[in-house]
């Protein structure tokens, strides 16, 4: 029997009697990090790490939630539970399960780069590693992010000189705070979105510096819209919300991004690939750094990645799983809120 | 090469029609100013104006270099294009980063490198891109496969490629399309000098020169799809218009000046080889002349006919059988004769009469027509033209009765010329202009049809499923065992939000996966427009239809009551065109 299996409410440790990340209510939900297709509503308990806590009080409202530092281990049924690193956003962990001398580590959702906001990526050895693939394809390679912050910041010296306010499009848990805490903080003021607003105020309260924000009421006069960065998330394209800014150009932070179809359908001027996932050279680099010999799939481009892992050699599948979305969807529509 | 790959960047990632002249303006202005950069200069206008080299290189050795280049398996290449929708694209992807080389002007990448590889053997051909690949800057990568696959418009249409040059030049914007005309004809390979004679202020003796043997740019018509109730405040009174019918033929400008003559497509090819049927009427035109018509097949009556007779006019699927070829045989020209079905008369003795009003064209095209016919039958001759000839009635409704009989005389519908127009240039827009030519087509053949296979879209549509085959029943309901026959493939015709809601049902009702394309569960039906119907042999379902869209969405229609086959076949009877 497998310590960890799929079932239809999500990933199961029978030993240990929990689930990890489930998409059903359950009496024990490990989660890995609050963003909404991973951490859902109804569950009797949500064990996290600390700093995943108060985004999940906020998400789901009064919910018991039991917390642990990286690295502290949580012994259940003689089944040791522990967080670690996932750099993917503040909290966000990789959950390492140890029984009777077998070790499994699943992922959640993860990325090696360091990004300046997230506890880095902590390599783990395991026996056997559920990963993620989210952008599970060679054609995703990210750039190193210092670059991509280089083009943010032109593009907004472009729209700065032409008059006209940079609205950059940002999943408001994560990458949003990434970008407050990497784009040049001195070329004007940066407005948020009240949905990014209120998970900085989590960051900060977390002890992350970012750069001072504003909400875009509390700007009276209209002109230093002008010279502003507007940080809001993909959903507030399009809404009448936009309408106050007057002229100006617009941008999303995605992995998605690294395919023009993507951004040309959204009507966007400008996509930025900057992703909190790991790229394809980065799941694999992940993967063989485990050490594991058994490594299942989950949410992206499952189907690629276990039928690659198989032809190198390891002993992969996929797991059916409710998180992001099907297999090739990556190249449709950036899914909810949460993911890349 | 660079500063190409930089304009193509831009364009691509403009949104705004703004934003992507002031680009061109831009990459045109410094070319100007750089005699080196004009034979480069002159590429780029070729390519925005939606030039296509024969491709250099087959998709085959770019899928050889894909998958040698990235050492991924061909699988996963595959998967990648499918995420992708677009080779060029995937390719600058997946390959790794190349090594900065020297800077290879546009012109040089055309002429020097690519244009001769067809010529090469394969492992030579290969061989030399992969090397090149590899000598290539990433930022270039896209704008050089995309030389080779040759799909460069990049949201630019062919007017704003105009303006942009017009503005560079200080000419006119009429001036500029006449110059532009011809320019991006395939096979043709641009030079330093085409540039300069775009950009320059071009001598009088010189232009004329230039503009020998030049069709004039055609004007479009635009559509007309609203009911006729809606349009009346527009129309105004029938007697502000000439009314024609619309022909299901090639459009075509035919020109004589001195001893020559020239026959231009709509698409600005120069087809006057393809037709020598024509030679007998070219000679018999005035210099100085250009007439704006349809070619169709025309197989003449024995006994006498009058110019605007369009007795023995053939469906278009005999005219299709002429297409494309190069060498025409005697044989061919006795079976399928073309004819020319003359509308506008915009050059007369020389002179340019575009801004002369409609009716007066129309005057003058029918008297050098019925000079024509007249001198010819003194000759003993018959001349392969026609006069389009007039449709009357007095009220609008009237004409939307004899709009109907249209399909049955093999015609399209109706064109509504208003009388004191000119002719413009391209199509002009505004939906309650009354100075324009308006076509009124027949509404499309439609049947109720079932999605059955689903395969993911292109460029701005790549990784969605856009592109559906539609099926339609064997048999009716009470038939044992009937199945869904595919009989049309369509694209067009839904909303971006209802595209999205499709994929998703594609994607969640899909049965099997076969590379691209998926096989569905058969949920969702979709009245199914067209515009023409034949037999065909190469088809399971006998029937091949002319630019099948959807119409609606049909989603109060249960899959079971979905139109038969036989249903489809009985349109046969009278949409045979």
């Amino acid at each position: 029997m497998d310590l960890i299996t799929a079932t239809e409410s999500g990933l199961y440790c029978a030993a240990g009697d929990f689930h990890i990340d489930p998409w059903r209510p359950v009496p024990r939900a490990v989660i890995t990090h609050a963003h909404s297709d991973h951490a859902r509503f109804g569950s009797g308990t949500y064990v996290c790490h600390r700093d995943t806590a108060p985004i999940l009080l906020k998400r789901l409202g009064d919910v018991t939630i039991e917390t642990a530092a990286y690295g502290e281990i949580l012994t259940r049924n003689g089944v040791e539970i522990s967080f670690h690193p996932a750099g993917h956003v503040l909290g966000s962990a990789q959950i390492r399960v140890s029984f009777k001398g077998e070790t499994w580590v699943a992922s959640g959702d993860y990325k090696l780069e360091s990004d300046g906001v997230s506890p880095a990526f902590e390599p783990l050895r395991c026996h056997a590693f559920i990963t993620e693939s989210t952008f599970g394809l060679p054609i995703y390679r990210w750039r190193p992010q210092a670059e991509v912050f280089v083009a943010i910041d032109a593009w907004r010296r472009e729209n700065i000189a032409a008059g006209r306010a940079s609205i950059l499009f940002a999943y408001a848990l994560g990458k949003a705070q990434r970008v407050l805490a990497n784009v040049d903080p001195a070329l004007g003021p940066i407005v948020c979105h009240g949905a990014v607003e209120a998970i900085n105020a989590l960051y900060r309260a977390a002890g992350i510096a970012l750069p001072p924000t504003r909400l875009a009421t509390e700007i009276a006069n209209k002109r230093d819209f002008a010279s502003a960065l507007i940080l809001a998330p993909p959903s507030a394209a399009a809404s009448p919300w936009l309408k106050r800014f007057g002229d100006y150009s617009d941008a999303l932070a995605s992995g998605w991004m690294q395919v023009r179809g993507n951004r040309r359908r959204r009507g966007l001027d400008r996509g930025f690939a900057l992703s909190d996932h790991a790229d394809w050279p980065g799941l694999l680099a992940a993967i063989k750094a485990t050490g594991a010999e058994r490594i299942l799939v989950t949410h992206g481009y499952t189907e690629a990645l276990t039928r690659f892992l198989r032809e190198q050699g390891f002993d992969a599948r996929a797991l059916h799983t409710a998180y992001g979305d099907d297999e090739d969807t990556g190249g449709a529509e950036a899914p909810a809120e949460g993911e890349a | 090469m660079k500063a190409f790959a930089a304009l193509y960047r831009k364009l691509d990632s403009a949104t705004s029609t703004r934003a992507k002249q002031a680009a061109m303006v831009e990459f045109f202005s410094s070319a100007k100013a750089d005699p080196t950069q004009w034979a480069s200069a002159a590429w780029a206008v070729y390519f925005l104006s939606g030039g296509k080299p024969r491709q250099t290189a087959p998709s085959r050795l770019l899928w050889r270099l894909a998958v040698e280049g990235s050492g991924f398996p061909d699988w996963l290449c595959g998967e990648c294009y499918g995420a992708v929708g677009d080779l060029a694209e995937m390719l600058s992807l997946i390959l790794p980063e190349g090594a900065r080389g020297d800077e290879v002007s546009l012109d040089a990448w055309m002429r020097e490198r690519l244009l001769p590889l067809p010529s090469l053997d394969e492992e030579e051909r290969y061989a030399r891109l992969r090397r090149w690949v590899g000598e290539l800057p990433s930022g270039e990568r896209l704008a050089f496969f995309k030389l080779i696959t040759g799909e460069l418009r990049v949201g630019v249409s062919r007017l704003q490629v105009i303006k942009a040059l017009a503005e560079v030049a200080g000419v006119e914007e009429a001036r500029m399309a006449q110059r532009l005309i011809g320019y991006a004809q395939a096979r043709r390979i641009p030079t330093a000098q085409d540039f300069e004679a775009l950009i320059g202020e071009v001598l009088h003796a010189e232009a004329q020169a230039l503009d020998a043997g030049k069709p004039y740019p055609f004007y479009l018509a635009q559509s007309w799809t609203r009911p006729l109730a809606d349009m009346l405040p527009t129309l105004g009174p029938p007697s502000n218009w000439i009314v024609e019918w619309k022909f299901d033929g090639i459009r075509a400008q035919l020109l004589k000046r001195g001893e020559n003559w020239r026959l231009w497509s709509r698409g600005e090819e120069l087809i006057s080889d393809a037709y020598p049927d024509l030679e007998p009427l070219a000679r018999a035109l005035p210099s100085g002349a250009a007439i704006d018509g349809e070619l169709v097949v025309l197989v003449p009556p024995e006994g006498d006919y009058s110019a605007d007779s369009l007795d023995g006019l053939a469906i278009f699927a005999s005219l299709q059988q002429r297409l494309g070829r190069k060498v025409v045989s005697e044989k061919t020209m006795r079976e399928l004769p073309v004819a020319f079905i003359a509308y506008d008369l915009i050059e007369s003795e020389g002179r340019d009469i575009r801004r002369r009003p409609q009716h007066e064209r129309r005057a003058l095209l029918e008297a050098l027509v019925h000079r024509l016919f007249a001198e010819a039958k003194a000759r003993g001759e018959r001349l392969p033209i026609r006069i389009s000839p007039t449709v009357s009635a007095d009220t609008w409704e009237e004409f939307a009765e004899k709009r109907e009989q249209a399909r049955a005389l093999l015609r399209e519908g109706l064109m509504l010329k208003a009388r004191d127009g000119a002719y413009g240039i391209g199509r002009r827009k505004g939906d309650d202009r009354s100075d324009v030519w308006w076509k009124w087509k027949l509404d499309p053949m439609s049947v109720d049809a079932v999605v059955i296979y689903a395969e993911r879209g292109h460029g701005r549509r790549s990784g969605v499923y856009t592109d559906y085959t539609f099926g339609v029943w064997s048999g009716g309901e009470d038939a044992p065992e009937r199945e869904l026959v595919p009989f049309a493939k369509a694209y067009s015709g839904l909303t971006d939000a209802e595209i999205r809601e499709m994929d998703a049902i594609v994607r969640g009702t899909t049965i099997e996966t076969f590379g691209p394309v998926r096989s569905v569960k058969p949920t969702q039906v979709f009245e199914l427009g067209f515009e023409g119907i034949a037999p065909s042999k190469r088809h399971r379902s006998g029937v091949a239809v002319r630019f099948p869209r959807m119409l609606r969405w049909r989603r109060d229609k249960p899959v079971q009551e979905a139109d038969t086959l036989d249903a489809l076949k009985a349109l046969l009877a009278d949409g045979r065109r």
